[in-house]
């Protein structure tokens, strides 16, 4: 065995590339496409000003169960994240907490997932909402939920 | 509950000898320190020298008081203790990565050596060469062995790996041992048979256990869940998302119960409902002394909330007992079915020992 060199610059060359043993990302299936529920979570969110609170929360759950889990379709995933950032937009503030605990811990690590995909388009008055949004799931799913955000291998 | 703070730097393994007088560390370093518990004090009684590299893992055979270390420098040495000296024998590994964790067999004439090279070496000694011989499991795993533990028949290996899965391995060596019964895990056992694969979870799975019986596996990996696979219903799998930060460790205590610990500081504990296959979290076993507030001026008040953003100082310390992560639980007294004691290492530097009391047999357990 080599003594312990000080640097191991000497590769200069990826071996690791070579070994044909190596670890290959399996290709995954294309998921069946998901019937896309952005109209009709726009027409529960049209209905939300004129007062119904309880379409926003309808609104949110569909958005949630037709999000598309499996899927490679950066287009399709594009259109989920929008649909949903304007449900979680067009909540207002006192509503979140109720909005959050309605939903069960899959739902809060989802929902955890699109917050951030959110942070990271911010719009004008977008991190603002998603921060309060953050708090009040942040309570319900604690630290292990954003873990399970930046560990996730299947993004939303 | 007892604490003793042994280094200011992590410790990077532990091991413990039969009569719990004597335990195995490595003090983040080449070395393998021996302490030996003096009433209260602890005080090292030997300096183990022969890695060049970190020692990763560290297991002491109960029976035949050997230890066994490996390291960083892909190396494993097996010592055996002569007089007042402990005698290194090298084992020669094949691998070409570190070495990551070594568990002895429950019978010890096996040992078990997970590594960055993406297999698991079993290593027994033959006779006729007077020389430790190693055999490897390679396929399906596709990253490097995290940890690893043995089925109380001999033969049986589970070993967690940083491909995000959790694997039950048969590691039957015909030269040493005969032919093992069939388990709930299957019958047909030759080497390197593949019992039983998780679906991924999205973590490195950091530690695997399985029970007493050996018909229950359980792990903990990254993305901060804690999964259990029973045999009993068929290989089921059980998980738990959990609202802390990532465990590093996990051991079961009783049949139904497991203690947890890892980047949270504290251990937790956990119960597994077998009827209805479900993981519950059980609590944090780290309750601290209610420290008394002290009240806050109003100076020190909008002194936190101009750098905090908040007036609480609920978060400013760790009241637990470790100070850093715990990376490695051992059970001390009582076995995997009725433990009495655990203990547990971290990057503290500090040792911590817990007493598990039982309230009644059905009942929920406490920690002392």
């Amino acid at each position: 065995m080599a003594r312990s060199t000080l640097s191991s610059r000497f590769r200069r060359l990826d071996i690791d590339q070579y070994d044909e043993n190596r670890f290959v990302e399996e290709p995954e299936e294309a998921a069946a496409a998901e019937p896309d529920a952005s109209p009709e979570v726009e027409a529960l969110l049209r209905q939300y000003p004129l007062g119904r609170g309880s379409e926003a929360l309808r609104a949110f759950h569909t958005a949630i169960r037709s999000s598309p889990g499996n899927t490679r379709n950066a287009a399709m995933k594009e259109q989920a994240q929008g649909t949903m950032l304007k449900v979680l937009t067009s909540f207002k503030s006192s509503e979140i907490e109720q909005a959050v605990n309605s939903l069960d811990r899959n739902g809060v690590d989802l929902l955890m997932k699109y917050i951030y995909k959110g942070f990271e388009k911010p719009t004008e008055n977008s991190s603002a909402i998603l921060l309060q949004w953050h708090e009040k799931a942040l309570a319900v799913g604690g630290l292990g939920s954003i873990v399970r955000v930046l560990t996730a291998r299947k993004t939303v | 509950m007892a604490y003793h703070s042994f280094l200011l730097e992590p410790i990077s393994c532990h091991a413990w000898n039969k009569d719990r007088t004597q335990i195995a560390l490595c003090p983040n370093n080449h070395e393998v320190h021996i302490y030996r518990k003096d009433g209260a004090k602890w005080s090292k009684i030997h300096e183990l020298k022969e890695h060049n590299g970190q020692v990763t893992g560290i297991d002491w055979a109960p029976e035949s008081n050997r230890l066994v270390t490996c390291g960083t420098d892909r190396n494993a040495y097996v010592w055996t203790l002569k007089g007042n000296v402990w005698k290194p024998t090298l084992v020669i590994l094949r691998i070409n990565r570190a070495a990551r964790c070594v568990k002895w067999s429950p019978k010890e004439n096996k040992f078990a050596v997970g590594s960055g090279s993406r297999l698991i070496s079993i290593c027994y000694f033959e006779q006729e060469n007077d020389w430790w011989v190693c055999k490897h499991i390679k396929k399906p795993i596709r990253s490097t062995v995290l940890s690893l533990d043995w089925h109380p028949n001999n033969v049986l290996l589970a070993a967690g790996s940083c491909d995000f899965k959790c694997r039950i391995f048969s590691a039957y060596i015909k030269e040493v041992e005969e032919r093992p019964s069939p388990t709930p895990w299957g019958s047909k056992m030759p080497f390197g048979e593949l019992m039983f694969e998780s679906s991924s979870s999205c973590g490195w799975v950091h530690s695997i256990c399985f029970s007493a019986s050996g018909s229950r596996v359980a792990w903990v990996s990254h993305d901060s869940t804690l999964c259990l696979a029973d045999a009993g219903k068929k290989m089921a799998v059980a998980s738990l998302c959990t609202e802390t930060l990532p465990l590093l460790a996990v051991t079961f205590i009783t049949e139904n119960s497991l203690v947890a610990a890892g980047h949270d500081c504290c251990p937790m504990l956990f119960t597994y409902e077998e009827s209805q296959g479900a993981l519950t979290f059980g609590g944090k076993l780290d309750v601290p002394k209610q420290s008394s507030q002290r009240g806050l001026t109003a100076r020190e008040r909008f002194q936190n909330l101009d750098k905090k953003a908040s007036s609480d100082t609920a978060n400013a310390t760790l009241d637990t007992l470790h100070k850093n992560s715990i990376s490695q639980i051992s059970v001390l007294t009582g076995g995997k079915d009725k433990c009495s004691q655990f203990c547990t290492t971290g990057m503290d530097g500090g040792m911590s020992i817990w007493d598990v009391k039982v309230r009644n047999p059905h009942g929920p357990l406490r920690l002392g």
